[in-house]
């Protein structure tokens, strides 16, 4: 594509980089080969990716990031503040009119803060939790729509918390004009949601933009739209800042596309992608709410993740976060950090405290890395066809530790002969809620997790037990508070040997369903 | 005529605060946003269309308000 480079300084800049595009391009394609490697005992390259996986360049980047690292996402947290909310697009999937307390998704934000706020905020988050390393401005709205704003806040917690991680969100529209900018405050991430590369694809996803001070309307707004995400993506991968695409899969309009969108961004040095299944619940009121357009099942959406794979890592714990969350990722802890606490509260930011914290976290780290190496040895050698699903109950720290009753998400894991592969999440009301347990919430957990053939927890009753069981999926107690992906492999070893001395019989598990929105701040 | 914002649409998203060419368009007390019809020149001499009906993400939330005279550019 031929951009237009308008900013003075763009062509000594332009010379610099593009033995740095060359670079970053050589080292995404060499990465991609990991995922190749099979039977070498590597799990998964993709988001799983682990030290030994990655240019030791990106993985210094992206390894305390619980968005980039699959693995990280278990150990290090991030949050969003939300002071933007002003957008130059809109989508079929979003209407900013909605905001309820109960809602988790993106561009859903109870509070909108002054830049001042927001930094007080982060401040006062990142001393009650040391372990939060990201910063990320993701909406509502489009940040780079608001830029004064976004940029404002990024160079207040450049100057009082240096250590924090800055990350923006954007649509892409307004990215070319903004890319400078975004390399001057030292972000080393962007994430940028993308599609459609084909505009009749993008006329059915976008109703208008508002660019170079007018309105487009269909075709013509999608034309635009595609060409200035695209342009921002290769001004990104020129200055070597890192570029994760995010991409909503909508069921017959752009999911077979995405294969194509997958390719684009790739040739274009993304990093990771990230397809989401759409959220469209009519009570959301969105046009898609209100049409009736589905959202994809977990096999479909799966499937598709799966088959973009070979092109580039696939992000899979994607939350969907709000605007406003706070904390781990899937333990949202925003409703701590209300504006009013937040002003009330003391600030201690403590620097060393943080990153004697983060050292103990990272010794944690290697020891769940550890524990899963020495088990994979068990598998050396075995052979199988098999593949299977797991759900796994968590509260973080890649372990089992969470009670039945208490997960409000689970975890799902993919067993192989080669090891366990985190696949993604899936959102479940509690199943126990005060303390007795409601027969619907089961019935919605069974729904969410119908794909898998076991449920690791911490703790579970007598009664929801049984009725997993019937469902055909093993609850299994056993391996409470030890590591998730050993206790999997585990677990995989002792199934596959008692299919092979036909104690067992393996049968393949039906679809299940993707829990729309609602993650409760706990 | 110039324009108003209707309240109860408007979700307070600020879009349409920096595109006024006239700074008509201020943050309210209630985080919504008003105009002040004294300074909106309906953009004419400016832009081909009112900026904030053009970047409002929701449809009939800036309106012409009937109380006020046309505006005639000079
Ligand atoms: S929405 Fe996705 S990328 Fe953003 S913080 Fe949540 S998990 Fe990370
Ligand atoms: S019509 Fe133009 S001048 Fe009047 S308030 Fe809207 S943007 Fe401002
Ligand atoms: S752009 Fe529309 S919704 Fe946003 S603040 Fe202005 S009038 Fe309100």
């Amino acid at each position: 594509m031929q951009t237009v480079q308008n900013h003075t300084g763009a062509e000594s800049a332009g010379v610099n980089a593009a033995a740095n595009v060359d670079e970053i391009m050589q080292k995404v394609a060499e990465h991609k080969g990991c995922g190749t490697s099979g039977g070498s005992g590597k799990a998964s390259c993709g988001s799983g990716a682990g030290e030994n996986d990655l240019p030791p360049e990106i993985w210094e980047k992206v390894k305390n990031h619980p968005c980039y690292s699959e693995e990280a996402h278990h150990h290090y947290a991030r949050m969003h503040v939300a002071v933007a909310p002003a957008c130059n697009i809109q989508c079929n999937y979003c209407n900013r009119k909605y905001d309820c307390a109960n809602e988790s998704r993106p561009g859903v934000v109870s509070e909108k803060l002054t830049p001042e706020q927001a930094a007080k905020k982060v401040l006062a988050v990142a001393s009650t939790i040391p372990q939060m390393t990201v910063l990320g401005i993701a909406g509502p709205g489009d940040p780079l729509a608001n830029p004064e704003k976004t940029f404002k806040t990024f160079e207040l917690i450049a100057k009082t918390a240096p250590d924090i991680k800055l990350c923006v969100s954007t649509n892409g529209l307004a990215l070319p004009d903004h890319v400078d900018r975004l390399s001057q405050y030292n972000i080393d991430h962007v994430t940028i949601t993308i599609n459609m590369i084909d505009p009749e694809v993008g006329a059915k996803i976008y109703p208008w933009i508002y660019y170079n001070k007018k309105r487009y309307t269909g075709v013509d707004a999608a034309k635009i739209l595609t060409e200035r995400q695209l342009q921002g993506l290769e001004m990104l991968t020129e200055r070597g800042i890192l570029s994760k695409i995010n991409s909503v899969m909508i069921p017959g309009i752009n999911d077979q596309h995405l294969v194509e969108v997958n390719k684009a961004v790739k040739s274009r040095g993304a990093f990771l992608h990230n397809i989401m299944p759409l959220i469209s619940a009519p009570e959301h009121g969105t046009v898609f709410g209100l049409t009736g357009q589905r959202g994809p099942t977990a096999q479909e959406l799966k499937a598709l993740q799966d088959s973009c794979e070979g092109e580039m890592n696939m992000m899979r714990h994607c939350r969907q976060c709000r605007a406003d969350a706070v904390g781990l990722l899937g333990e949202d802890r925003s409703a701590e950090f209300t504006t009013d606490k937040i002003m009330e509260m003391e600030v201690n930011y403590d620097l060393d405290a943080r990153k004697a914290y983060q050292a103990a976290v990272e010794s944690e780290r290697q020891a769940v890395v550890a524990a899963k190496q020495e088990e994979l040895q068990t598998l050396a050698g075995a052979h199988s066809d098999i593949k299977m699903l797991i759900a796994v109950a968590t509260k973080g720290g890649g372990k089992v530790n969470e009670h039945f009753g208490h997960a409000s998400e689970f975890q799902i894991y993919e067993l192989s002969t080669s090891g366990a592969k985190f696949v993604g999440h899936r959102r479940v009301d509690l199943y126990c809620q005060g303390g007795y347990g409601e027969e619907d919430a089961l019935g919605t957990v069974i729904r969410a997790i119908n794909d898998c053939h076991a449920v690791f927890v911490a703790k579970i009753g007598g009664c929801p037990k049984n009725d997993l069981k019937t469902a055909g999926i093993d609850p299994v107690d056993q391996y409470a508070g030890q590591f998730i992906e050993q206790s999997a492999i585990a677990y995989f070893k002792e199934y596959i040997d008692k299919v092979a001395a036909g104690e067992i019989e393996h049968v393949a598990k039906g679809d299940a369903e993707i829990r729309q929105g609602a993650l409760i701040a706990a | 005529m110039a324009y108003t914002i209707v309240e109860e649409n408007c979700t307070g998203c600020c879009a349409c605060e920096p595109e006024c060419p006239n700074q008509a368009i201020s943050e309210a007390s209630n985080g919504l946003f008003v105009i002040d019809p004294a300074k909106c020149t309906e953009c004419i001499g400016h832009y081909d269309e009112p900026q904030c009906v053009a970047v409002c993400p929701i449809d009939l939330t800036c309106i012409i308000d009937e109380n006020y005279p046309r505006y005639e550019a000079a």
